[in-house]
């Protein structure tokens, strides 16, 4: 069974009814032992990375989510879970998670995109991934498929970490983590066919590891 | 860099599918939940649903609509229609929406806008604009008029000023219909969709008028937009989306791949 961490993140239904969709047990909890007992965890997350530490913080989930992450849980980040997993976010200088080192910065209003017109901040649409490395959750995934964003800060990790990157006015690094432990930028549960392949790819990793 | 969004529009009543046939009032032509999912099969970017009945009792079929769409489809949706406060941007919301549309409510209280993206964030609040040409006077220096009620009913507000405005109050997205085109099957109103395009930082939707991939192609170029709406070139089948992403990334406009 998949565990989404609850902590009233407003995508976490969204995930729950993608994994529903492919036949894969999912339940929303913020019981311990439930996390625990789960093959593996979701860290769903969108809004202000202030907000959302409130929210962790007083749940207690935020604890909790370092034990899992301690104990070697499978864990899966998207989007907001993604980007609070670093130290810092420039949203409001809010210190974040820690788990890994590294920051996530505001998209600059100053770049322009390829056709030399000013981005667009947020950065929402679909758009596509250069991998970097060769990653469990990307098996069977078209090189070419695109994914939805809706973020106006990104993630900068250790760079030996960066799983992909996606251009929006910038090169930003889209996926980051290690075999086990993964966070991604884009929104997997509203990817269409290719968000869903990665859903099941984590899912087939937490079950055969 | 981004794909451009093709988005299939679908007007819902009474829980169906329905179209406006002149003077015959509505038609039903079939089940949106099985719609939106052949729609979502064959490469929609997004889709729109509109209520547009939206009186209080058939509120609870529209929503229940809304939740039978969100477990089919694994891509953003967007729900409009009688979206007048933030408890009915929740609602929708609840029920599996990513985002909420509002329009004439919006004119009358503006405040709707800044209230839901503090509510929900930017991303979540599109406006659409209903619009129409007039002839330019100080109050509509641009020639383009904000009108509600089908564009029975003008608004004295500009529809560029309007735009900007929307952006201010914390818009995430905008939807520019011209009442002009809408049903023509002409093409977009490609000099009204750039001037707000060009006008502010937010995505801009192009809507009415399309009759063909090219006028896609023209609003997604000429007219900046981010999105095209599509509503009755699709439902009968006239084109489908396949075709539709393969002419247009055929012309050199980045779109997302139908498979994979």
């Amino acid at each position: 069974m998949i565990a989404i961490l609850d902590y009233e993140a407003g995508n976490q239904t969204s995930v729950r009814r993608a994994l529903e969709g492919l036949g894969i047990p999912a339940a929303i909890t913020r019981n311990p032992e439930e996390l625990g007992a789960a093959t593996g965890v979701i860290f769903p997350g969108v809004g202000a990375a202030g907000q959302a530490m409130g929210m962790l913080q007083r749940t207690g989930m935020d604890a909790v989510l370092r034990t899992l992450i301690a104990d070697g849980k499978p864990l899966l980040g998207v989007c907001l879970g993604c980007q609070i997993m670093l130290e810092r976010s420039e949203e409001n200088n809010t210190p974040t998670l820690g788990i890994e080192k590294g920051i996530c910065r505001r998209f600059d209003p100053a770049l322009k995109d390829e056709e030399g017109q000013p981005i667009i901040i947020p950065h929402m649409g679909w758009n596509s991934l250069q991998a970097k490395q060769k990653s469990t959750l990307l098996e069977g995934i078209h090189p070419a498929a695109e994914f939805y964003f809706v973020h106006s800060y990104y993630t900068e990790p250790a760079p030996e970490l960066v799983i992909a990157t996606t251009t929006h006015g910038v090169e930003f690094c889209s996926i980051y983590g290690r075999e086990g432990f993964w966070a991604v930028q884009f929104h997997p549960e509203k990817s269409g066919a290719a968000g869903l392949r990665l859903l099941r790819n984590f899912y087939t990793y937490t079950e055969t590891r | 860099m981004l794909s451009k969004r093709i988005i299939p529009c679908l007007d819902v009543r009474n829980g169906k599918l329905t179209k406006g046939v002149k003077f015959q009032g509505n038609v039903d032509i079939g089940d949106p939940v099985e719609t939106a999912r052949r729609y979502y099969e064959e490469g929609a970017d997004e889709i729109v649903f509109y209520d547009i009945t939206a009186s209080a009792e058939e509120r609870g079929i529209f929503l229940d609509v809304v939740e039978r769409v969100a477990e089919a489809i694994a891509i953003p949706f967007s729900v409009g229609g009688g979206i007048a406060s933030v408890a009915d941007m929740r609602a929708v919301l609840v029920a599996g929406a990513e985002k909420v549309s509002i329009n004439s409510a919006a004119v009358k209280t503006p405040e709707l806008i800044s209230n839901g993206a503090e509510a929900f964030g930017s991303q979540a609040i599109v406006v659409g604009m209903d619009v129409k040409q007039v002839p330019p006077t100080a109050a509509i220096p641009s020639g383009y008029e904000i009108v509600i009620h089908g564009g029975r009913t003008h608004m004295g507000i500009d529809a560029i000023a309007w735009a900007k405005r929307c952006e201010e109050l914390g818009a995430g997205e905008l939807c520019v219909n011209s009442i002009d085109a809408d049903g023509t099957k002409a093409g977009y109103e490609l000099t009204l969709t750039r001037t707000i395009a060009d006008g502010v930082r937010i995505p801009v939707i192009a809507s009415g008028g399309a009759g063909s991939p090219q006028h896609m192609y023209e609003a997604l170029t000429q007219g900046h937009a981010s999105a095209a709406l599509i509503a009755s070139i699709v439902h009968y089948g006239e084109y489908t989306i396949p075709v539709i992403k393969e002419y247009l990334a055929g012309k050199g406009c980045k779109v997302r791949p139908v498979t994979g």
